[in-house]
């Protein structure tokens, strides 16, 4: 008998539970719960979820690392893209429903508002990695290069950090909160460079 | 009828892998229910702000029906924005730096017994008991636009009376050149001042002239009634051409002073929020454009107009003075 995959349940549980915030924003838009200002309301929240599944694409490998769990590794992918879907829906909610298609407006806040500056390159580096996230971009590219491209993955989630960090007004908190996590994942990834490093010159 | 003891046929037993799978399926689907509802219920706690520690605690009395003198000649007839909407919407950092906190969790604001100490250069300093107060000036509906610095906007009617009527009867001295208001501290009371989010107490201050303009409002009451706590409940300030940070909430001191008294966003953030803070779409925030505005229960936004639209009245107040330097 063929060997069933491990965990058939993960994925397809992930993908549910990733459309939630999706659901609960549109259900709450339509029976207008969202507040007073709604559009603000879920331009927030879309970019609050988009952030907080970059982060958790960037804890997989961390995950591993500390406890030795490789079934974060194999949601990696679609935690990302997940990322990058939530970071298009924050985006088009700001160009098309906060912005009205103005794009002299856009660009007027994009070049002259450093947070929106870095809210956009954060997304502007997300459109590579998920082009190049299919297993045939990753064979075209060939594995060194595309590990070298996705390392954009960090830079853009620290800019999406500094982005929620710039925009608040004064309870910074929250980025805050998201801003140590990141950094505890990053500390963990050089912890285990600078062990690679080390036992490399020991030999 | 299957007859006790007959074993069913061959045929019906069902093959011992597919018994098996049944079991897998069943486990399966209950762990994929189960990712999909922590993922899904972990994403909506953090979306919803982490605040399920947070006690709501809602106003008990409900706002009660003032009387009305005079319907004021200055108001604007723009569809006035809901009352739900000004009730719960707005910033009120005493309670919370979300603006649906303040609806959540002013009920802890003891809005009676309250007094107003109107002092400084002034010949008759006093402490005013709130009721005493309301019985000295008749009631006036205004509505103004209320436009916020984070580039929304509401139409209020608003309940009160021009603060030029009190400051006149308290005769401010000729060293009186501005005014500097309080909002009450009693973290017990605003828990939002247990975190030294702002420096506490909110602090706030008009020139003179300013103050005694007709339109700058002192308001006890909203849509006929009184204040909402969350709306800054018993008295606040209202100075429809500047930004809302302007209009200083629960207000339990009024001084006239001789020098530019400290206000608390401009000590909090002095390149981002001025003094003078009045509406300029030609003067944006250095984090966003304030050349439009949404107003709330609008889709598309608007434009924003020079002293929010109050310009003729009040532009002569700034005469010769650099706006952008002022702002």
């Amino acid at each position: 008998m063929r060997r069933a995959r491990p965990l058939p349940w993960l994925k397809p549980g992930v993908v549910v539970g990733a459309l939630v915030p999706l659901g609960a924003i549109l259900l709450r838009a339509w029976r207008g719960e969202l507040g007073a200002n709604p559009i603000a309301q879920a331009l927030n929240q879309l970019g609050l979820v988009a952030l907080v599944f970059l982060v958790a694409a960037l804890a997989c490998t961390p995950l591993k690392t500390l406890f030795g769990w490789t079934w974060p590794i194999r949601l990696r992918r679609m935690l990302g893209l997940f990322g990058f879907f939530y970071g298009l829906l924050h985006v088009s909610t700001y160009t098309v429903l906060d912005q009205g298609l103005d794009w002299r407006a856009v660009w007027a806040d994009v070049t002259k508002r450093k947070f929106i500056y870095v809210g956009a390159s954060t997304f502007v580096l997300l459109v590579p990695l998920a082009v190049t996230s299919t297993s045939g971009a990753l064979k075209r590219l060939g594995y060194a290069r595309w590990k070298r491209l996705h390392r954009l993955a960090y830079v853009a989630t620290v800019l999406g950090v500094i982005h929620f960090l710039w925009r608040v007004k004064r309870d910074v908190r929250e980025p805050i909160v998201y801003g140590t996590v990141l950094a505890v994942l990053l500390l963990v990834r050089l912890g285990t460079y600078l062990r690679v490093r080390l036992a490399a010159s020991a030999n | 009828m299957t007859k006790l003891g007959t074993p069913p046929p061959a045929s019906d037993v069902t093959p011992e892998p597919l018994y098996l799978r049944r079991r897998e399926f069943v486990r399966n689907a209950a762990l994929f229910t189960a990712t999909s509802a922590g993922a899904g219920g972990s994403l909506l706690w953090l979306m919803s702000g982490r605040r399920a520690g947070k006690k709501s605690s809602r106003s008990k009395g409900n706002p009660v029906d003032l009387p009305v003198a005079r319907q004021g000649t200055e108001s604007t007839n723009e569809s006035r924005t809901p009352y739900r909407d000004v009730t719960t919407y707005n910033n009120f950092y005493e309670f919370g730096t979300d603006k649906s906190d303040p609806a959540e969790l002013a009920g802890t604001l003891r809005p009676r017994p309250w007094t107003v100490r109107v002092d400084g250069e002034v010949q008759k300093p006093q402490v005013i008991d709130l009721d005493q107060l309301l019985g000295w000036f008749p009631l006036e509906e205004r509505v103004y636009r209320m436009r916020c610095v984070e580039a929304w906007s509401m139409v209020i009617p608003w309940l009160g009376f021009p603060l030029g009527d009190l400051l006149r009867r308290v005769e401010p001295t000729s060293r009186a050149k501005y005014v500097a208001f309080t909002t009450l501290f009693d973290p017990e009371q605003m828990p939002g001042q247990q975190r030294r989010v702002l420096d506490w107490p909110y602090v706030e201050g008009l020139r003179i002239d300013e103050a005694m303009h007709p339109l700058t409002l002192l308001a006890v009451g909203l849509y006929g009634k009184t204040l909402p706590n969350q709306n800054g409940a018993p008295l606040r300030l209202v100075v429809p051409w500047k930004y809302g940070f302007k209009g200083i909430k629960s207000i339990v001191g009024i001084r006239l002073v001789e020098a530019q008294p400290p206000t608390t966003w401009n000590l909090a953030a002095p390149h981002e929020y001025g003094f003078y803070a009045n509406v300029n779409p030609a003067v944006d925030h250095p984090r966003w454009s304030q050349a439009t505005e949404r107003r709330i229960g609008e889709l598309r936004r608007r434009p924003t107009l020079p002293f929010n639209g109050y310009a003729e009245q009040v532009a002569g107040l700034y005469a010769g003075m650099d706006l952008r330097e002022f702002f």
